[in-house]
């Protein structure tokens, strides 16, 4: 029996790899201004890493 | 570090720092709770006298799947990513890529919650010249080195009392951005007011987002959004939003509202905006000074937070049913979500992203306008005070000491610099309400996206 289903996620540690090429958006710009997450920004590296 | 929390009737497991999520029955969610503390026969002695219905080799496989896991780097992963923290932000150099152009320092509401004390962050009031605009842009070109992708917000105030303005300087960077090798995403963030059909078909044309400010019912909404003689404004600016949102097809736009004191229960709110046909969605708690009466106290903390898991449920439901709707702080790409770089850099602002006032100088964020302590420079002679540049450049979420124990901080990146200088003095403090209700949020949002990926016979 499975007890444990682990959903696809990008890997944090591959993503140092390629990762830090400063296109995406700016935190809090362009949408809630008083509050700063970054969970919600789309990443826009052309060259990420596969999956 | 990991992150285990019931939700939705779901058993969810976050491993901080792989970004892995799992889904777990009772039983590995215990073991999983008592990896770290306890050994293998410890664990499972414990799991046959609670489970007594689960055979002694099922805990066993179980206890070995939870080891594999963690083998395999998505379980108890070390936080290996400290050397990197400024990593992003020195690559970056001094490279600036998001404006937030204060076009107008003057509004035709008057609510008496607004931060930017009715447009005027506390100075005088102005319109931004052209000349002011054109400059600000020449600024970002110039200072944006090898960025394709930039980000400048028609911002007030009121932007669209200068809507000429904009008009003009959006013109003027379209000319430019070819040869530039430059991308402009531009957004109008507007209390509604001044729409027309000439507005709407220039926003829809031009705008990447447009943020519309709306705080959901009417009497929630006109208790602080009054034009100066005191008449709320929600019947002028409804009927134009819905106008504009009908005619902008596909593109972006967030209905903005703010929940006070007046209404932690601002599941209503999100609800009312749903009804008038609206689901691209964000309602945010105000910020003010503690003591202000719209501030919201720690007895409508619990009330929010209920609030917040409503909400999630009424978004799964909503999305069963094939009527989805979009809330902004739910919004998580878990398979193509940030780096790393920029989950630990914080906001990037004060380097990276700045707020230009009327006048043209430069400040490290909108919410720092008017506090001439943060004045950066101005957009002629670039930063003239790199000090508080380099202040916002050393902060990142190892800079703050509380976050190294916050299962949250590679969601939030450390917070904002504005919420954690008002609450603490220091831009490298911590606003531990806010934290809070991020906290939460990121506790809905990936039960949200963990729910929608479950087979629909698992529902």
């Amino acid at each position: 029996m499975k007890h444990i289903k682990t959903l696809e996620t990008r890997n944090l540690c591959e993503s140092a790899k390629n990762g830090g090429c400063g296109e995406c958006q700016t935190s809090c710009q362009s949408a809630c201004k008083t509050s700063c997450g970054i969970a919600n920004q789309q990443c826009e590296n052309a060259e990420k890493e596969s999956k | 570090m990991i992150h285990r929390y019931k939700l939705g009737g779901l058993n969810l497991v976050l491993d901080v720092c792989s970004g892995s999520v799992h889904l777990v029955d009772d039983v590995a969610y215990d073991i999983i709770g008592l990896y770290e503390e306890r050994n293998r026969a410890d664990i499972l002695s414990a799991m046959r006298e609670k489970y007594a219905g689960v055979s002694a080799e099922e805990i066993a496989e179980c206890y070995d799947q939870v080891e594999a896991l963690r083998q395999a780097g998505k379980l108890f992963a070390p936080d290996t990513f400290e050397p990197m923290a400024d990593t992003l932000k020195r690559k970056s150099g001094n490279t600036v890529k998001a404006l937030c152009l204060h076009v107008a320092h003057t509004c035709n509401l008057n609510c008496s919650y607004c931060f930017a004390s009715q447009g005027k962050y506390h100075g005088d009031r102005a319109l931004m010249p052209f000349a002011v605009g054109k400059q600000a842009f020449d600024f970002l070109i110039e200072n944006s080195a090898g960025r394709r992708n930039l980000e400048v917000d028609f911002f007030g105030g009121e932007p669209l009392m200068n809507f000429g303005v904009v008009k003009e300087l959006v013109a003027y960077a379209r000319a430019r951005e070819k040869e530039c090798g430059k991308n402009f995403r531009f957004t109008l963030t507007t209390n509604g007011m001044l729409i027309d059909d000439d507005v709407i078909d220039f926003a829809n044309r031009e705008m990447s987002n447009v943020v519309l400010s709306l705080d959901g019912r009417k009497e929630i909404h006109d208790r602080f959004r009054v034009d100066y003689a005191g008449n709320g404004s929600w019947e002028r600016i409804v009927p134009k939003f819905q106008k504009l949102v009908e005619a902008r097809g596909h593109k972006n736009y967030y209905m903005r509202g703010t929940f006070t004191h007046a209404n932690p229960d601002f599941l209503e709110d999100i609800k009312q905006m749903l009804d008038l046909g609206f689901t691209e969605l964000s309602m945010e708690p105000v910020v003010c000074a503690p003591g202000d009466p719209s501030a919201l106290t720690e007895a409508d903390l619990p009330v929010v937070m209920e609030q917040y898991e409503k909400l999630a449920e009424l978004m799964l439901a909503r999305h069963r049913e094939g009527r989805p709707f979009t809330f902004y702080h739910y919004m998580i790409d878990l398979s193509g979500g940030p780096c790393i770089y920029k989950r630990i850099s914080g906001c990037g602002s004060g380097t990276e992203y700045m707020a230009v006032t009327p006048w043209g100088d430069l400040y490290p964020c909108h919410q720092f306008v008017g506090d001439e302590a943060f004045k950066l420079g101005n957009v002629w002679d670039g930063v003239t005070a790199p000090e508080v540049r380099e202040e916002f450049a050393s902060c990142n979420v190892y800079a703050k000491p509380e976050c190294r124990d916050c299962w949250a901080r590679l969601y939030c990146s450390g917070g904002c610099a504005a919420n954690a200088y008002h609450a603490t003095g220091s831009v490298r403090g911590v606003y531990e309400a806010g934290c809070e209700l991020f906290r939460k949020r990121m506790e809905c949002a990936i039960m949200l996206e963990a729910a929608k990926r479950l087979d629909p016979e698992d529902y």
